[in-house]
């Protein structure tokens, strides 16, 4: 059975008491732990975050005291467990600048996110020959999609190039818009480079040639104040591992009404509002996209992580993230064997840092570094056609957060230093 | 696990014999024919080979190795070039056999020569490095048993995934 009822706006969670970043360190349990016997140095927040005592309390209290299916249940704790639900929708509702909390739909992740919109909207809408625009730095989940898209109806993919610099080359943008170009698909934040696209000034472009965009915010919004009206796009993913929340739980953002003019992603139960033996109505949004039991704890813990984050306050975050990534930058140039991918100007890119050593393979520095505490990561980040640009088959990466500090940035560069010593060796 | 710890085992992970297979490769040439060739890919990491074999009567009479990856990868590909040239076909796939065993914790046969392989073993310790020391070696037995069944199948290449 689903329901119809209106989604609660407002939250009975008090404003949580303003944090100050440099104290957040301590609210966050493995960063206690010791790796090898070293202090843990976590530098891969962008593959996902480290999640603070708050949020993990939030998912055992929820076990332990509201558990129970939303939407159906006519007992107390049902409607608990539904009202603590809907809560945390419109948490991301308010924390992104959505119109309407019924624009907001759960799903696994972004990944998940950018694949409900290549069936629901990019089945109905695009025709044989229709374009579909990626950027060279996209993450394999905002171009594979696309493919599997354009394999089935005949559409096209095309791609804009970036600069050595690492940003786009915005230049080759109109060159590139045709008269059957549907849809842009680009990422707000690079997770290999760090470079921050300017979506809103590419969304006026996309909208001048009566296109549409869909921004992959999984490196964006968890790291800078992000209003979804401000970006100017039509549909933004995101996912809430990678900003404090648990894993399991994506965002889809979308207007209304291209949600609405939308079909279903997946059947089943909860997004429908009537079946019988040979068919079905759609229930309204945001359930419409919400088959079966969604993942309602993981969904309330994500709703912590955002109270925990505007405790900090996003422009905090930013704050504190361009002034680590600045500190950074300039210890790392002054080991003359990185070469440092992505833009020179902190201003310009997010807290993720990618890097060659000349004589030491991504793989071997993470298995170095790892012995001593610090967890980087290395490869292709699922980038493979923006490594091919690089003219690397892999790359390490550095990425950082609100626990991060310049200690670990310090410990980085001597494990660096040391590595290239034990690499060196005669 | 204290510093000490950590030293000697990634001493014992990248050895100098390791290290000196991966700063000069063997087996890095053109052959004057080729009677098999194979690429194979780690799709986790991106590391590529590309391997040539030269076959008379059914032994193996040289090899040619290009690999683009890490000190084990390389070092692994390297000591294959270094081992292989005058194997017989059973002999080549019961090295790779052995090898694939000891990445796995179980030491090599008695009796039999592995080389150089022997400064490999280390890598057993680090199991998400077994892929990159696996790579050379998969990429070999594809390319003999594509051999058996010559012209059967398209030329496929490797993943250690």
């Amino acid at each position: 059975m689903s329901t119809t009822t209106t989604v609660p706006i407002r939250t009975a969670t008090p404003t949580p008491p303003k944090r100050e970043v440099a104290s957040t360190r301590e609210d966050f349990p493995i960063l206690k732990r010791m790796i090898h016997g070293s202090p843990l140095v976590y530098l891969d927040s962008a593959a996902t975050t480290q999640k603070p005592e708050a949020v993990i309390n939030v998912l055992v209290d929820y076990y332990h005291q509201t558990n129970a299916n939303v939407h159906r249940g006519l007992y107390a704790l049902a409607a608990q467990a539904t009202d603590k639900y809907e809560g945390a929708r419109a948490k991301v509702a308010k924390f992104i600048g959505a119109g309407e909390t019924e624009e907001i739909v759960f799903t696994r992740n972004t990944t998940e996110s950018i694949n409900l919109v290549a069936q629901s909207w990019g089945t109905k809408n695009l025709k044989s020959g229709d374009e579909i625009l990626v950027s060279e730095m996209e993450h394999h989940s905002n171009l594979v999609p696309w493919f599997m898209l354009a394999k089935r109806t005949g559409a096209v993919v095309r791609h804009i190039p970036i600069l050595d610099d690492g940003t786009l080359d915005l230049s080759k943008w109109n060159e590139r818009f045709t008269n059957r170009t549907r849809l842009v698909a680009l990422t707000h934040v690079s997770n290999v480079l760090g470079t921050i696209n300017p979506v809103p000034e590419i969304a006026e472009m996309v909208h001048k040639h009566g296109a549409l965009l869909l921004v992959d915010g999984a490196q964006g919004v968890p790291h800078m104040p992000v209003s979804v009206a401000t970006l100017g796009a039509d549909f933004v993913a995101f996912s809430a591992h990678k900003m404090l929340g648990p894993t399991g739980v994506g965002v889809l953002w979308g207007r209304r009404e291209l949600l609405e003019a939308m079909d279903p992603f997946l059947g089943g139960g909860d997004m429908i509002r009537t079946v019988s033996m040979t068919a079905a109505t759609w229930n309204d949004l945001p359930w419409k996209f919400e088959a079966g039991t969604p993942n309602i704890a993981d969904v309330i813990g994500f709703g912590a992580a955002i109270d925990y984050l505007e405790s900090i306050g996003m422009t905090e975050v930013r704050r504190h993230e361009i002034e680590l990534t600045e500190y950074a930058l300039e210890k790392m140039h002054s080991v003359d064997e990185l070469e440092i991918h992505g833009p020179a100007d902190p201003q310009l890119r997010a807290g993720v840092i990618s890097f060659n050593h000349s004589d030491i393979h991504p793989h071997d520095l993470s298995t170095y570094l790892d012995r001593k505490g610090v967890a980087i990561r290395a490869g292709h980040h699922c980038a493979q056609p923006l490594m091919e640009r690089l003219g690397q088959t892999a790359t390490a990466r550095a990425s950082f957060y609100v626990y991060n500090n310049r200690e670990d940035i310090d410990t980085l560069i001597d494990a660096l230093q040391s590595a290239g010593r034990f690499f060196g060796r005669r | 696990m204290d510093d000490g710890r950590n030293d000697i085992e990634l001493d014992a992970l990248y050895r100098d014999t390791v290290l000196d297979h991966f700063r000069s490769p063997r087996g890095h040439k053109t052959l004057d024919r080729i009677d098999l060739t194979r690429d194979g890919y780690n799709p986790v990491c991106g590391d590529r080979i590309t391997m040539s074999v030269k076959l008379t009567d059914n032994a193996v009479e040289d090899v040619a190795v290009n690999c683009k990856g890490c000190v084990i990868s390389v070092a692994s590909a390297s000591m294959l070039a270094e081992l292989l040239p005058g194997k017989s076909r059973e002999e080549a796939l019961g090295l790779a056999d052995a090898f694939k065993r000891m990445m796995h914790g179980d030491p090599p046969p008695p009796g039999l020569d592995i080389g150089d392989l022997d400064a490999l073993e280390g890598v057993k310790n680090f199991p998400v490095r077994v892929k990159c020391a696996l790579l050379a070696w998969m990429t070999l037995i594809d390319a003999l048993e594509e051999a058996e069944k010559k012209g059967d199948a398209p030329d496929r290449s490797t993943t250690t995934e």
